[in-house]
């Protein structure tokens, strides 16, 4: 094309062409990207960069917690003083369904013991603040301000007020990546509260909407059904309230109806979620990740 | 002196801006429009002053993209590694362009880069959406051609240093 040494643009001063370093340093992507997919190799290497660039993270995010505090210190009187009594009326309501929860706890163990199966109550849980920071803008995925410093492990099950929210899938020392339930490569082992129906809940990829695949046309399943977790799976403690139905739509010329669920918690307003560990302490198989991926797969 | 140090800060600060803006939270309504800011740029870079940035500076600057958005590790390195190099192997043809077909041509380049964004997910297998693919070389071009007119001075004095 030209004379070399001339036209061709000299990206550094090192001894290798151009084009060597382009295939060189491609390589080293293709290899980087293997390395990455086939499991994970590179858990140490991925750790040591989101130290590298949790600074960025924080800075990123500064602005927007910043924008809430002082738009908290600068709350009007009034609206603090009604909150507080909303709260109060709350935690009221609250301790009044926790009096009858224990009461139930201890009933429900009784009957555990008379059935010699072991009891699963009570599980430790950490906040954990979602970093204000916009990833992979196709998939359902954000950062949290916990990692491996906090304990937190790949496959432990996050939850808000409202339900469950997602898993993490990535630990960094300082922070942990997270996908939400409604993530496209995601599925959640669900039950219908009302009959116990089981079935699994896969994402779309919308924050808003849940899909049920594998329900027949004949399932016994209505709009307003909540589906809540059914432990299948061992990442998600049993019992959560995950989703309500708000669409079945029969197809007679199919096997299976088409059933669209809205996620109980606020996914997309959330700024707080709640780490959860199973009362036995043991990090469950962290291969349930993968197996919720695959299930998405095979759909 | 003075001068030299001035053009090793601002490409420098452009990027760190430019990692900061690719993560920064948009309202779900904008976010698909989002550009890839570091191709943006680092296109820019590498078609106006072409030996300012080497290949090396892509592939960190595709490390660290890769990092904070949690794709796989070199899916974005790889992408920036190719879209650098052939703007900056053909920037001496591309030159001469008028800027319409300048801006096709970086069209073109932002396009290649979505397609092996896309290319890799596939082959990974994971599951992503086609139709939004194409709207972020399209915001992407029209912020090239507004960095194009607001440095137009400094490009012009960057072209005569050359």
């Amino acid at each position: 094309m030209s004379a070399p040494g001339r036209n061709t643009p000299g990206f550094g001063r090192s001894g290798f062409s151009v084009g060597a370093r382009f295939v060189l340093l491609a390589v080293v992507c293709v290899a980087l990207m293997l390395l990455d997919q086939r499991n994970q190799h590179l858990q140490q290497v991925r750790g040591a960069l989101s130290v590298v660039v949790y600074p960025l993270r924080v800075l990123v995010d500064l602005p927007f917690s910043t924008w809430q505090s002082v738009r908290s210190s600068f709350a009007q009187r009034e609206t603090l003083i009604a909150e507080n009594e909303q709260l109060k009326r709350e935690r009221l309501e609250a301790e009044f369904r926790l009096q009858r929860l224990e009461s139930l706890e201890t009933e429900n163990a009784r009957l555990r013991e008379l059935l010699d199966s072991t009891a699963r109550v009570g599980s430790r849980a950490l906040i954990a603040e979602i970093l204000a920071v916009d990833l992979d803008p196709y998939r359902q995925r954000f950062d949290l301000n916990r990692g491996l410093v906090d304990g937190v492990f790949v496959g432990q099950a996050l939850i808000d007020a409202q339900g469950v929210v997602g898993q993490v899938v990535r630990v960094g020392p300082l922070t942990a990546e997270a996908v939400l339930i409604t993530d496209a490569d995601h599925a959640v082992p669900v039950s219908v509260n009302r009959n116990g129906l089981r079935t699994i809940a896969v994402g779309t990829g919308d924050s808003g909407r849940l899909r049920l695949p594998y329900l027949t046309n004949n399932a016994d399943i209505h709009e307003g059904d909540l589906l809540v977790s059914s432990g299948l799976g061992g990442v998600f403690p049993s019992g959560y309230p995950v989703a309500r139905v708000i669409e079945v739509r029969l197809r007679p010329d199919q096997a299976f109806a088409e059933i669209i669920a809205e996620p109980a918690s606020a996914l997309d307003r959330d700024r707080e979620v709640l780490l959860v560990w199973n009362a036995t302490g043991e990090a469950p198989r962290a291969a349930e990740a993968a197996a919720a991926a695959s299930v998405a797969d095979v759909q | 002196m003075d001068g030299r140090r001035h053009s090793w800060f601002v490409p420098a600060f452009s990027l760190a801006l430019t990692l900061a803006l690719s993560v920064l939270p948009l309202p779900d309504s904008v976010a698909p429009l989002r550009p890839d800011w570091v191709a943006v740029v680092l296109v820019y870079w590498s078609l106006t002053t072409p030996h300012r940035f080497s290949l090396l500076t892509a592939f960190w600057m595709g490390i660290a993209i890769d990092t904070l958005s949690g794709a796989l590790l070199g899916q974005n390195a790889l992408a920036l590694l190719v879209v650098v190099y052939l703007a900056e192997r053909f920037h001496l043809r591309l030159r001469v362009f008028p800027v319409s077909q300048l801006a096709l041509t970086v069209f073109g380049l932002l396009g290649l880069y979505e397609f092996i964004l896309f290319w890799v997910d596939g082959v990974a297998g994971r599951t992503v959406p086609l139709v939004e693919r194409w709207v972020p070389p399209l915001t992407g071009t029209l912020v090239w051609l507004a960095m194009l007119m607001f440095f137009d001075r400094g490009q012009r004095e960057a072209r005569e240093r050359l």
